[in-house]
């Protein structure tokens, strides 16, 4: 099914969408890797606070190519989540909501995800040049010494996605597969 | 003798490294078109869709086709009879490495060292591998590599005895756990023979093989289209999200082996399988 959703990402917005749902996102997003991941991790370890706001926020595991001059950003497609899995529980304990990428995900992160009613998108693999048309404005606001894994906060515009996994736990690599 | 300045060198690797970037190869576009009108599953269809509007956004805007935009890997072909002058070779290469991705607004994806992770901010180095052939020709490949579907590649040290069918299993196991993060429609490089190393280089080799030239050798030939028909059954689809395009192609390239082994390499690439190639 089709479906037309603003940011903030919340707890209801989440409880609603399906796994198979194509959505199109309009509002804010941060994107982050895993330099920035593996800082927030260690940031948390000795409890100081994130520079960002996770509570009924996306994530959105990007790192850009260079901006061309006049464009907000360059090429901006999903990166692998897998290696965000070591981090992704414990931020969406802290109220995270969505989670962008490509691939599958830990068993812990689905446990989270169900436990948090969150959802895990994707974004296609590979579709960089148009994804980054959907992307209206950028601006680094953390870790600007990462450069392309800076975290950025992103303004989007019907940015297309897929829910994987829902807050249920269905999971739509597993049903696409066994459907054909 | 033949004197070729490696200014021509920097040169040109600059070019590959941004029109590799942007603009999918003929016989990547031959194996596209052909899948986008057979593969059947609606959502399937809709991502193929996707990555053909993304491609033409690509090349119209000067946007590269995917963000990460690789390491270069580099293959160059020397004739013994050539002789370069006005520097270094490699830093020549580097240097055509490093203008390509600044100037082309690559994204610069390579860290100094891989413990402590320092970004080099040119992407240098660049990965280069050399050959020594007659005559006084040098041919250039340049392929660079994105590591979604790297880090899902393999290396199988299986026995003898294990055979065809262990090497069959190898590679669909390699393309069965990289599913979705691969970002299939996948283009699978298999190095089979040789050592640890000459099979792992095979396989990358493999990839950049243009997809319209079949194996010389009558069995690799058919055991590319067996694990090709393979592959397309295990229903893993474009973006793994369900269909009978997983891997637009298998190259598979062999080499004399030792008696005691039976190395396998599987190299995996994902839709965009990016390899240029120029002779200078």
């Amino acid at each position: 099914m089709d479906r037309y959703i603003n940011t903030p990402l919340t707890k209801e917005v989440c409880k609603d969408l399906k796994a198979g749902d194509y959505v199109y996102i309009t509002g804010k997003m941060y994107t982050a890797r895993d330099a920035a991941h593996e800082r927030m991790y260690n940031a948390l370890r000795v409890n100081e606070s994130l520079p960002i706001e996770l509570k009924d926020n996306i994530i959105y595991y990007m790192g850009p190519s260079p901006a061309r001059q006049g464009r907000p950003i360059g090429s901006a497609g999903p990166t692998t989540s897998s290696r965000m899995d070591k981090y992704a529980p414990e931020l969406l304990d802290l109220g995270l909501t969505g989670m962008i990428g490509k691939g599958k995900r830990s068993k812990e992160v689905i446990e989270g995800i169900i436990r948090n009613d969150a959802v895990y998108f994707a974004a296609v693999g590979g579709a960089g040049a148009l994804l980054s048309q959907r992307i209206k404005e950028s601006k680094v606001i953390a870790y600007d010494d990462l450069g392309t894994e800076a975290i950025r906060e992103l303004t989007v515009e019907n940015f297309p996605v897929i829910v994987v996994i829902d807050c249920e736990g269905n999971n739509l690599y597993e049903i696409a597969q066994n459907n054909d | 003798m033949r004197t070729i300045n490696v200014d021509e060198i920097t040169k040109n690797v600059k070019e590959m490294c941004i029109e590799a970037n942007h603009f999918l190869s003929e016989d990547m576009k031959k194996v596209f078109y052909k899948a986008l009108e057979e593969e059947n599953s609606p959502l399937g269809k809709q991502i193929l869709l996707q990555l053909d509007e993304n491609l033409e956004i690509a090349a119209n805007d000067m946007i590269p086709i995917c963000q990460d935009t690789g390491m270069a890997v580099i293959f160059i072909k020397i004739g013994q009879e050539v002789h370069f002058i006005g520097g270094s070779l490699e830093d020549a290469i580097n240097e055509g490495v490093k203008q390509g991705y600044i100037e082309g607004y690559l994204r610069k994806s390579v860290v100094k060292d891989p413990i402590y992770r320092e970004n080099t901010k040119d992407n240098t180095p660049a990965v280069i591998h050399y050959e020594i052939t007659e005559g006084d020709g040098v041919e250039i490949t340049v392929a660079p590599k994105g590591f979604g579907s790297e880090n899902m590649s393999k290396v199988f040290m299986l026995k003898p005895s294990d055979g065809i069918e262990g090497v069959k299993n190898a590679v669909l196991s390699a393309v069965k756990d990289a599913g979705p993060n691969a970002c299939p429609p996948m283009v699978v490089g298999v190095g089979i023979g040789g050592t640890f190393e000459k099979c792992a280089l095979l396989a990358k080799k493999a990839l950049t093989r243009d997809l319209s030239n079949e194996s010389p050798i009558e069995y690799v030939r058919n055991l590319e289209k067996e694990l090709l028909d393979k592959i397309n059954s295990l229903g893993i689809g474009p973006g793994g999200l369900g269909g009978k395009t997983t891997a637009f192609a298998v190259n598979i390239e062999t080499y004399p082996t030792h008696i005691a082994g039976l190395p396998v390499a599987v190299n995996i690439c994902c839709h965009v399988n990016r390899h240029i190639h120029r002779t200078i």
